[in-house]
């Protein structure tokens, strides 16, 4: 929990207005219906049915290659499903209904849906070419419409809320790697998303800058109402954060429950190697 | 057959002026070649594939015939379809058309070195594909290529000459026609020689310069 000793980002309030909630708690967030997705051969979804109530905070474990990852990434619309469909808010992602047929979306609508939604990648991939401040203003002003100083304004406060206030002129380059991915969860935050995704967000991180980064997420979930995805390796947090969690192998869902049952008591015994696995680790 | 100091003074005006015509040359056929080659190399990679696949062949086909040919293809045959240009005009299009397929395949180069990462940052970021462009791929893309840019300025430069081919008085053509006059050779050939590596030499170490500052990224 140490790293940036300027401002820890422990226990401050999140001021995130969420978009106008006009969906009630209870809708379904994100809903997969018999996604299908291959790369080349490698078949690595092979029919996910997952519904994700609002406000839910869903982990994603599972070992390296159960495509963990790929569910994540349709959602964010980087991957397109082989067959299945998704939906957010109960709006088609990336399709829309012709007839009785599906065709892909036009760019407009699907910006709309994919407004809803963030995401948190691994590697950070912050522009290297922009300042903290800038990486965190460039979605609200050329996406969402907003003057450069009320992007700014809401720049600063994200970055205040990452605890990285201090840093907004610095360059990637210049930051460790949890500060970094402090930035680009303020990034992801800038657009006011509804859903977020966070793939291994600290796999990436030196061991002591892990710490700081969860604090963040954790602090989010407290503060807000977003609905989170959150794929991770770090079982605790998991259980901590999580209200249900989804444990995935080969392509599946192996096994879904509440946080506090799978983790104590997982039904499935692939579930129960992994967990065993892990926790030896 | 000696060098004749006076008359070689004589002539050097003529030819200092003419060398304006040689800037203006390759200025203006290296702004198209800037501004042409990355529009290649975009449409190069469209996603589109009869877009890509054009622009692909249409770069390889101007990257395997010489410039000299196709400065005559459009100086003798453009006129007989009614597109009559100026001698100039006619040779600054050749050369822009021409180093526009090389700087396209500096460009894509690279765009190629942005890392997918960034596309995706973007889609995140609900940006649309000219946003992305413009304000993530390309300031990237950019500066770690503008070495290579400035190769190709300096080969279009000393590939000017050619455009004498075509009646325009650059430095060549302009030492050629006082060649004709005096029937002297020596003079005019060896001072056209003596301003180009007057020129080029400083402008190579200028890139070598660049070379070096955008490598220590
Ligand atoms: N773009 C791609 N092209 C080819 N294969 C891919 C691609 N993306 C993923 N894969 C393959 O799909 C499989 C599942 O990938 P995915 O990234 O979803 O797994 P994961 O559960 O996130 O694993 P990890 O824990 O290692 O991150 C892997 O075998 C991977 O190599
Ligand atoms: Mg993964």
């Amino acid at each position: 929990m140490t790293g940036a000793r300027s401002s820890t980002p422990g226990g401050v309030p999140v001021p995130i207005d969420m978009a106008p909630t006009t969906a009630a708690a209870g809708v379904t967030a994100v809903r997969f219906r018999s996604v299908h997705k291959s790369f080349g051969a490698v078949r690595v979804l092979r029919g996910i049915d997952l519904e994700v109530p609002t406000g839910q905070r869903l982990a994603i474990i599972g070992p390296s290659g159960s495509g963990k990852t790929t569910i994540l990434r349709l959602a964010m619309t980087l991957e397109r499903p082989d067959s299945g469909t998704i939906e957010i808010e109960g709006e088609l992602l990336g399709q829309k209904r012709v007839g009785d047929r599906l065709v892909p979306d036009d760019e407009r609508h699907l910006r709309q849906v994919r407004g809803k939604i963030g995401m948190v990648f691994q590697h950070f991939n912050l522009f290297p070419h922009m300042t903290a401040l800038q990486n965190v203003m460039l979605g609200p002003v050329n996406a969402l419409g907003l003057t450069r100083a009320e992007a700014r304004t809401r720049g600063l406060e994200l970055l205040h809320v990452v605890g990285l206030e201090d840093k907004a002129d610095v360059h990637p380059r210049k930051l460790s790697g949890g500060q970094q991915q402090r930035v680009a969860i303020a990034r992801a935050l800038a657009m006011r998303p509804r859903i977020m995704l966070f793939d291994e967000v600290t796999s990436a991180l030196d061991p002591e800058l892990v710490g700081e980064v969860l604090t963040v997420i954790r602090n989010l979930a407290h503060e807000t109402a977003m609905t989170m995805l959150i794929v991770t390796h770090e079982m605790k947090f998991a259980a901590d954060i999580s209200d249900r969690v989804i444990f995935m192998d080969e392509g599946v869902i192996v096994e879904d429950a509440p946080s506090s049952v799978l983790f104590t008591n997982p039904a499935h015994e692939r579930t129960r190697a992994f967990l065993r696995a892990v926790l030896e680790r | 057959m000696t060098f004749d100091v006076d008359y070689a003074i004589r002539i050097l005006p003529t030819l200092l002026n003419a060398t304006v015509v040689t800037f203006q040359a390759t200025i203006w056929g290296m702004t198209f070649a800037v501004v042409g080659g990355l529009v290649l190399a975009i449409l190069r990679m469209s996603r589109f594939r009869p877009v890509s696949a054009t622009a692909g062949f249409y770069i390889e086909f101007i990257r395997s015939t010489p410039l000299l040919t196709q400065l005559f293809f459009l100086f003798y045959i453009l006129p007989l379809y009614g597109l009559a240009l100026s001698a100039f005009v006619t040779g600054v299009l050749a050369l822009g058309l021409h180093y526009s397929s090389y700087t396209a395949e500096v460009y894509r180069a690279g765009i190629t070195g942005v890392p997918r990462g960034q596309w995706e940052a973007a889609t995140t970021l609900n940006l649309g594909p000219l946003q992305t462009w413009r304000l993530i791929i390309l300031p990237q893309a950019i500066p770690p290529v503008i070495p290579a840019l400035g190769n190709y300025l300096v080969s279009m430069f000393k590939d000017t000459p050619l455009l004498a081919t075509i009646t325009v008085l650059e430095l060549l053509g302009t030492a050629l026609t006082e060649a004709g006059l005096s029937f002297r050779y020596l003079e005019p050939i060896t001072i056209v020689g003596a301003i180009f590596l007057a020129l080029s030499l400083p402008s190579a170490l200028l890139v070598r310069g660049l070379e070096r500052r955008f490598a220590t990224r």
